[in-house]
């Protein structure tokens, strides 16, 4: 019902009795000033999370240098981690080789699996069949770590025996191999997700001239997809490298803990994350060098996923400047 | 063309039409591995978990059951009750945290370097490893870096909120997300009839937003529930024969009681750590399929 139009100029508004919105008005500028603040704290506390790591690691690393009496250049290039002789070793480069050992075997399952299944969901799937696969893989990216360790455990370490002990070849109960194999498999998912991504923002444009010369599929996927779309794969693989580095329960589990320098992937090996959980659950005491050399080997491991974040991120954003 | 031209090209046709089958079906069965590998994982499970008789028993059994060095007597359940409580402490404090954060970045803050600096924060704190979050958990709310008052020891809300941080960063990139899907004539709409800024986002871009934000909270909190290392760092006991009854008791989460079964070397056991595995597995996926179902449903409405 329109009000009537008598009295059109405004003097001074009347307040209904039963109007809803009466009263209202100083509750909403309470809302009005108060919710920014406690969004802008929330958002504070993913600053303070990193200042917090940073201080944490960087605080303790310095407690334990002191109390064990080493430099830092022993640390990061000793050759050696025997926290219980006497005196004790705190070198790195033991668990550093380990990792790197790990890590790299991963990569070598992740790349190709992840590469050509990315390939495969940004070229060659029908639009149903991607509509099924993509979500399947998304899935899969949510299984736990601990699932893949008890995996190598379960299956991957009898089946390297059954395969390679005939041969003459001693394979130890944890061993390097099903470490990679299933680490691997676990970052398969981050390597093609990402891939895909970058694939499918390659311009039609250029698959299409390729095609009006004459290309078959596969040569466009292969020489033109894939060189075009390349500094974008490679800031997914090295991202997926960061997170095969970080990788703790599958490790644990699979890999063993015996620190050392071997090319033989048959053996045990010890990742820095290995060492940290094998420390806390010894029986070390807190405060005591063992106890504090986490920190050390936490700061470490900070450091080398960072860089390997970082340097993910600065090929990705060369790669997307060029398809601007 | 001349004649001379003509006499060097070469188009392999047939080796050329062969190569791009034998490339399509590799790329497939690459696809497939992950798809393979988790087939093959649950037939190996089920059949381990099998070999211990009726697999529903076995369920029961370790459903019902506390930690215990016999194998026919374990079970999970002070875990599971355990993992409960993490998750619903974690989504009390992590998730109104999270989208907090998130809606102050995409709705409040202006763009600019400082934006840009805690943006690039959250993008390198997600690919953070969860055993460097145990550690920060570990000095900051189980030890508080040494004052007896503060420190919280082996409780349910150290773990808690360690695992709070953890998810933070994938809570905070979903609900930004989110954000953005919404259009911006829906702000400008409620802004021309005289909302306030806080009345349009809460009056309408959150809830346009929620199915976005839903499932990125669902995908966090399925971490939760699947994280090991960073609890086996803030001290969640191995065994404990009472579930916790409160935020500040002691606690063991479930897969921190499969990570001790899977040490045992006693074969016996090995039933009792594959029941834990298929117990474990079927929660997260179903976790993550509503997730993901949810955001496909919200996708394919707009």
């Amino acid at each position: 019902m329109p009000p009537p139009l008598a009295n059109t100029t405004p003097d001074a508004p009347l307040l209904d009795p039963d109007d809803p919105w009466r009263g209202q008005s100083r509750l909403s500028a309470v809302a009005e000033f108060v919710a920014p603040i406690l969004l802008a704290l929330c958002g504070l506390v993913t600053v303070l999370t990193t200042l917090g790591i940073l201080a944490v690691l960087v605080v303790q690393s310095v407690e334990f240098f002191a109390a064990a009496g080493i430099g830092v250049g022993d640390f990061l290039f000793g050759l050696e981690l025997r926290p219980g002789a006497r005196p004790p070793r705190f070198g790195v480069l033991p668990l550093v080789w380990g990792t790197f050992l790990i890590a790299f075997g991963a990569s070598c399952v992740a790349l190709p699996i992840g590469l050509l299944s990315a390939i495969y969901l940004s070229e060659y799937a029908p639009r149903g069949v991607r509509a099924v696969l993509k979500p399947t893989l998304e899935l899969l990216a949510g299984v736990p770590s601990i699932v893949y360790g008890y995996l190598a455990l379960l299956l991957v370490t009898p089946a390297l025996k059954a395969a390679l002990e005939p041969l003459g070849l001693r394979v130890d109960h944890f061993n390097a191999v099903s470490a990679c194999l299933v680490v691997g498999m676990m970052i398969v998912p981050s390597v093609s997700s990402l891939s895909e991504d970058v694939l499918s923002a390659v311009p039609q444009g250029l698959r299409e001239a390729a095609y009006g010369l004459g290309a078959t599929k596969f040569e466009v996927s292969t020489r033109i997809v894939l060189p075009a779309g390349l500094s974008g794969v490679a800031a997914a693989f090295i991202l997926a490298v960061g997170r095969a580095v970080g990788e703790t329960m599958a490790v644990v589990l699979a890999a063993g803990t015996m620190a050392r320098f071997t090319l033989n992937p048959l053996t045990s090996v010890e990742t820095m994350t290995t060492y940290i959980i094998q420390v806390v659950g010894g029986e070390a005491s807190y405060g005591s060098p063992k106890y504090l050399s986490l920190f050390a080997v936490g700061l470490t491991l900070f450091a080398i996923t960072l860089a390997l974040n970082v340097l993910s991120n600065l090929v990705l954003r060369r790669y997307r400047e060029v398809y601007r | 063309m001349s004649v001379e031209s003509a006499g060097r090209f070469h188009p392999r046709r047939r080796s050329r039409a062969l190569a791009g089958p034998v490339f399509a079906a590799a790329c497939l069965l690459a696809t497939l591995t992950g798809v393979l590998a988790l087939a093959v994982l649950t037939l190996a499970v089920v059949a381990a978990a099998a070999s211990d008789g009726g697999l529903i028993d076995l369920l029961h059994r370790l459903a019902v059951n506390p930690q215990s060095g016999d194998p026919a007597r374990a079970g999970f359940r002070v875990g599971i009750v355990g993992s409960a409580w993490l998750l619903a402490l974690t989504a009390l404090i992590g998730i109104p945290t999270g989208v907090g954060a998130g809606v102050f970045l995409e709705e409040y803050m202006p763009a600019g370097r400082l934006k840009g600096a805690i943006q690039t924060n959250i993008a390198n704190l997600a690919g953070v490893p969860s055993v460097v979050y145990g550690i920060l958990g570990l000095a900051v709310f189980a030890r508080a870096f040494g004052v007896s008052g503060l420190a919280l020891g082996p409780s349910l809300l150290a773990g808690a909120l360690t695992l709070s941080l953890l998810i933070l960063p994938t809570i905070v990139v979903t609900t930004q997300e989110a954000l953005r899907t919404v259009p911006p004539s829906l702000r400008h709409a409620a802004m021309a009839l005289g909302a306030t800024r806080w009345q349009v986002v809460a009056g309408h871009v959150l809830p346009s937003a929620l199915p976005g934000i839903l499932t990125g909270t669902i995908l966090g909190l399925s971490r939760v529930v699947g994280e090991t290392a960073p609890l086996l760092m803030v001290g969640a006991a191995g065994s404990l024969l009472r579930p916790p009854r409160g935020p500040m008791d002691r606690y063991s989460a479930l897969p921190v009681e499969i990570y001790n079964y899977a040490k045992e070397p006693d074969p016996a056991f090995q039933a009792v750590t594959a029941g834990g595995i298929l117990i474990l597995v079927a929660l997260l996926l179903s976790m993550n399929a509503v997730a993901i179902v949810i955001r496909d449903r919200f996708r394919r409405r707009r």
